[in-house]
């Protein structure tokens, strides 16, 4: 019955995707200057429709209606209703479901918002992002469908596997795929400017609302994935390098070099090839992205159920989007002619992007190296943190020194007069790394200039923005927080990076031990029934000889029953100053636990930085001039 | 279309890209440790189980072909594929070296007087560390070692019919 | 005064590793093997038998004086280049290691070459 009704919207749903597609063709070929009101109808019924087979997935979810076989594989009726939702899109179908959702919100308001300024350049885009839509629709309904039957209708379901029920983790999809699957409509738009020859500066003020929302959530995604990664996986870090994280990391490359790109287009009428690149490779590299992970043909973390069916629809499609944006794009004759001065906006700008090509081009050869040396040389080789940190931190160092700078600077030309301000901000950073390291022992020399670098760049937003504040108006706002927050961020990354202390030991209950000036007490163990899993809690006791402070940690090892799964909780104490982390694990045939006890350093900062600049991308994108 | 440079570079890299990752969808991405078969054994050292004196790679002999078998009490699959090193005991010229994996000396022992004991030489791996000579990486795993002290082929998981099969054939070549 | 203000500065900017990156060279070289019976961890992370029986091994090769190359050249023999994160450099791998620098290089004379247009 679900089933049924699941299926109907999704036909209807490619139905009527067919008819705008159609319309929309035969309303740009006429010359009239009104779009076809049809139109906007068939995008209402789109919308409705689509939202509607979502929200019945969510209802066959909550009510535990195992004869869909998605509701059977990733739920139970013993489940928390919060992540009964959440499951919704902890899957493949799902996922999908909310996927192709998105694209039809993005397209739909997308359309609301222009179609009154320019025909022709909607309607294209109304088209292109159609035909994207009704192929990740009929990929949904030929080989993903989340309403597909099965009968018997079993009694009980299989479970969502713990380590995904968690709060961040239940929202971490949604956020995501608002960032990277949002990057589809500057897609479909950068086609139909080149379509529809349409004007530079129209292009880039109609897609940068949605350059900076989808940029926003790409940050918060990828923020509220680390801090998963962070508190459920234990292993006290939060990034990784991981296939599946690099997977979400290079689309925001792409995202945060166009959403600074595109007010030169805006303000300069510059750079428009290039900011149609990056508009199309942003989506371009999300749907790479997927790829990789839903085909499996990498080793990751995250395990999505792997299917090489589903890895060829998308390779196709991948194939075929990018055929058609070349030939789309290359038709196109128009060369940008300009220059720029060395010292102006527009140069700093331009820096951003290089910089952003660089981390690009390293990340996503990193993640896809491995792929190339088993298919042409059969070795298997791992490009791992060690890899990215050495190839990226060093070029970290000019990159916050421009970021500091490129604000500052007007449009057109500036003769620079700030050189006196600029030497003392500079020496201002140097002493303070100096007083952080004299206080904190040793660091290393590339630690050293990142810090002083990042130091810079706080100084001398906080400079600019406090005297700016006096005189003009708050619209520099969202960029003083995005520059500032990820000055921050790096700052106490590296500090992280440099003073995290771990230790590794084998301990029995009752006993202490004693390394360095730590103090780590087992006391006791005990085991608890909990909602739908047991919990085996063990109590410690961390005294800080030289610090002088006491704290209690109970990490937690926890029996699932459904799916039946063991998962370590970590516990952590966090202040101002520092994270306390401690994970224990069994040691099999032994009364020793394996205890992992981590000191590290701001991690509430790198969070907080992380928001802070996060939320500049938000504000901007409220914030009117 | 104006044919240009950066036009051919680009779409030739993006299309080189697409093939590998098609290529790619096709290739078993399971791990295997079999790139360490056609290396020479390195020289070990691993205790008896059941004394104190040491056996080392000199004592393999230069006649027969040796199998060392990892396998420990603990680990079920090992008890599925003991019948077929039994059965592999008979075969005279193999020898089979039996290697204890993070075991209890006692659980070993019985294991062995329960199952038989297929083993010519008996030695103990109590931590594990011997172990990571022959490239392991979970156990059960058996590695074929020919007369020159060669790695001839190696078998991940527990052996089954065909696996001893295999072994009688390159045993008995020439 | 010159002299000792150069000096001081110099301090301040090149703080040199210590005695601690020594130290941390059993904990290097963990993070930097891949626990290949694991989901994407290191040794360094991992709790797994397997893991623990590397930690083992990789401290008696140090103890034997071993450096970090002949290490990974051992375990790189015994489960292949797979378990090393950061790949060696050599013939497969150069690629891996040149291009992104490749890009930097082009990025950044494609930037120049539209300052100098302005120079005209």
């Amino acid at each position: 019955m679900l089933s049924n009704l699941g299926n109907i919207l999704l036909l209807g749903s490619i139905l009527i995707t067919l008819s705008i597609i159609y319309f929309a063709y035969q309303n740009i070929k006429e010359k009239n200057i009104l779009i076809g009101k049809n139109l906007v109808y068939l995008s209402f019924f789109q919308i409705t429709f689509i939202i509607s087979s979502f929200l019945l997935l969510i209802f066959a979810f909550v009510f535990s209606d195992f004869s869909l076989l998605a509701v059977y594989q990733n739920s139970h009726t013993a489940k928390p209703i919060f992540y009964k939702i959440a499951g919704v899109w902890g899957n493949h179908e799902g996922s999908l479901l909310l996927w192709v959702n998105i694209m039809v919100i993005f397209s739909f308001l997308f359309f609301l918002f222009n179609y009154k300024f320019n025909k022709n350049y909607s309607l294209n885009t109304l088209l292109v992002q159609n035909i994207l839509i009704l192929g990740f629709l009929i990929f949904l309904i030929s080989n993903s469908n989340p309403f597909f039957k099965i009968l018997p209708i079993p009694s009980e379901g299989l479970g969502l596997n713990p380590i995904l029920q968690d709060p961040a983790l239940a929202i971490h999809p949604p956020l995501l795929y608002l960032g990277f699957v949002g990057s589809s409509i500057y897609f479909s738009a950068a086609m139909a400017a080149i379509l529809s020859n349409s004007n530079g500066k129209n292009f880039a003020s109609s897609i940068k609302v949605w350059v900076l929302i989808s940029w926003s959530f790409q940050s918060l995604g990828i923020i509220v994935g680390s801090i998963w990664a962070y508190y459920e996986l234990g292993w006290g870090g939060f990034w990784f390098w991981d296939p599946v994280e690099n997977a979400s990391l290079i689309p925001w490359f792409c995202m945060t070099a166009l959403a600074h790109s595109v007010l030169v287009l805006e303000k300069r009428n510059y750079l428009y090839n290039w900011v149609l690149i990056l508009s199309i490779i942003t989506f371009i590299s999300s749907v790479t992205g997927t790829f990789l992970v839903r085909s499996g043909i990498l080793n990751s973390v995250h395990t999505f159920a792997n299917d090489p069916a589903r890895g060829m629809y998308i390779l196709i499609f991948l194939s075929l989007m990018i055929f058609f944006s070349f030939v789309i794009f290359f038709k196109r004759k128009i060369n940008d002619n300009f220059y720029l001065e060395p010292i102006s906006k527009e140069t700093f700008i331009l820096s951003n992007n290089w910089f952003m090509m660089f981390y690009l081009a390293t990340v996503f050869i990193g993640t896809i190296y491995p792929i190339f040396t088993q298919v042409l040389y059969d070795t298997k080789i791992s490009v791992g943190p060690p890899f990215y940190n050495s190839v990226i931190a060093p070029i970290i160092i000019p990159f916050l020194i421009m970021m500091a700078i490129g604000p500052r600077l007007n449009w057109i030309k500036q003769k620079y007069n700030d050189f006196k301000s600029l030497i003392f901000i500079l020496i201002l950073s140097c002493v303070i790394n100096f007083l952080i390291f004299s206080f904190l022992k040793s660091y290393n020399l590339l630690s050293n200039l990142i810090i002083i670098s990042s130091l810079f760049l706080i100084l001398y937003s906080l400079k600019d923005f406090i005297i700016n504040s006096k005189t003009k108006s708050y619209y520099n706002l969202p960029s003083f927080l995005s520059h500032t927050g990820f000055g921050v961020l790096m700052l106490f990354i590296i500090l992280n990076h440099n003073f995290s202390k771990e230790y590794d030991l084998n301990i029995k209950v009752g006993e202490t031990k004693k390394i360095d000036n730590i103090e780590i007490k087992f006391e006791d163990l005990k085991i608890e029934k909990r909602e739908n899993y047991n919990a085996i809690i063990g109590n410690f006791n961390i005294l800080d000889l030289k610090k002088n402070y006491r704290k209690n940690l109970n990490p937690e090892i926890r029996i699932y029953n459904n799916p039946q799964t063991l998962t370590f909780e970590s516990a952590i104490k966090t202040n101002l100053q520092q994270d306390l982390y401690l994970t224990m694990s069994n040691i099999d045939g032994s009364d020793f636990y394996n205890v992992k006890f981590q000191i590290k350093p701001f991690m509430l900062w790198i969070w907080l930085a992380a928001l802070l600049t996060a939320s500049g991308g938000l504000l901007r994108t409220f914030l009117k001039k | 279309m104006k044919i240009s440079f950066p036009k051919i570079i680009s779409i030739s890299l993006v299309v080189f890209v697409l093939i590998v990752f098609f290529l790619a969808l096709n290739i078993d991405k399971r791990y295997s440790t079999e790139k360490i078969v056609g290396k020479s054994v390195d020289d070990f050292e691993i205790k008896f189980l059941n004394n104190k004196e040491v056996f080392k790679k000199q004592d393999l002999t230069n006649d027969k072909y040796h199998l060392i078998n990892i396998w420990a009490s603990w680990c079920l699959p090992c008890r599925k594929e003991h019948p077929i090193l039994m059965t592999l005991k008979k075969e005279n010229k193999l020898k089979i070296i039996g290697i204890n994996f993070k075991d209890k000396k006692l659980n070993a022992n019985n294991f062995l007087r329960e199952l038989g004991n297929p083993y010519d030489f008996s030695l103990s791996d109590k931590d594990g560390t011997k172990s990571i000579l022959f490239g392991v990486y979970g156990i059960p795993e058996s590695i074929l070692i020919d007369k020159k002290h060669k790695i001839i082929s190696k078998f991940i998981g527990p052996l089954n019919v065909k696996d001893s099969k295999d072994i009688l054939q390159l045993v008995n070549e020439k | 005064m010159k002299n000792k203000f150069i000096i001081i500065l110099f301090y301040i900017f090149f703080i040199e590793p210590s005695a601690a990156e020594i130290n941390n060279l059993e904990s290097k070289i963990f993070k930097n093997l891949r626990c290949i019976v694991c989901q994407g961890q290191s040794i360094a992370e991992s709790n797994s038998d397997f893991a623990q029986t590397i930690k083992i091994v990789v401290r008696d090769k140090i103890d034997q004086g071993d450096n970090e190359k002949e290490i990974y050249e051992f375990l790189a023999e015994k489960y292949g280049e797979w378990i090393i994160y950061k790949p060696k450099f050599n013939y497969v791998n150069s690629l891996l290691w040149f291009s992104p620098y490749i890009v930097l290089v082009f990025g950044g004379l494609l930037i120049f070459k539209y300052l100098r247009r302005g120079k005209h």
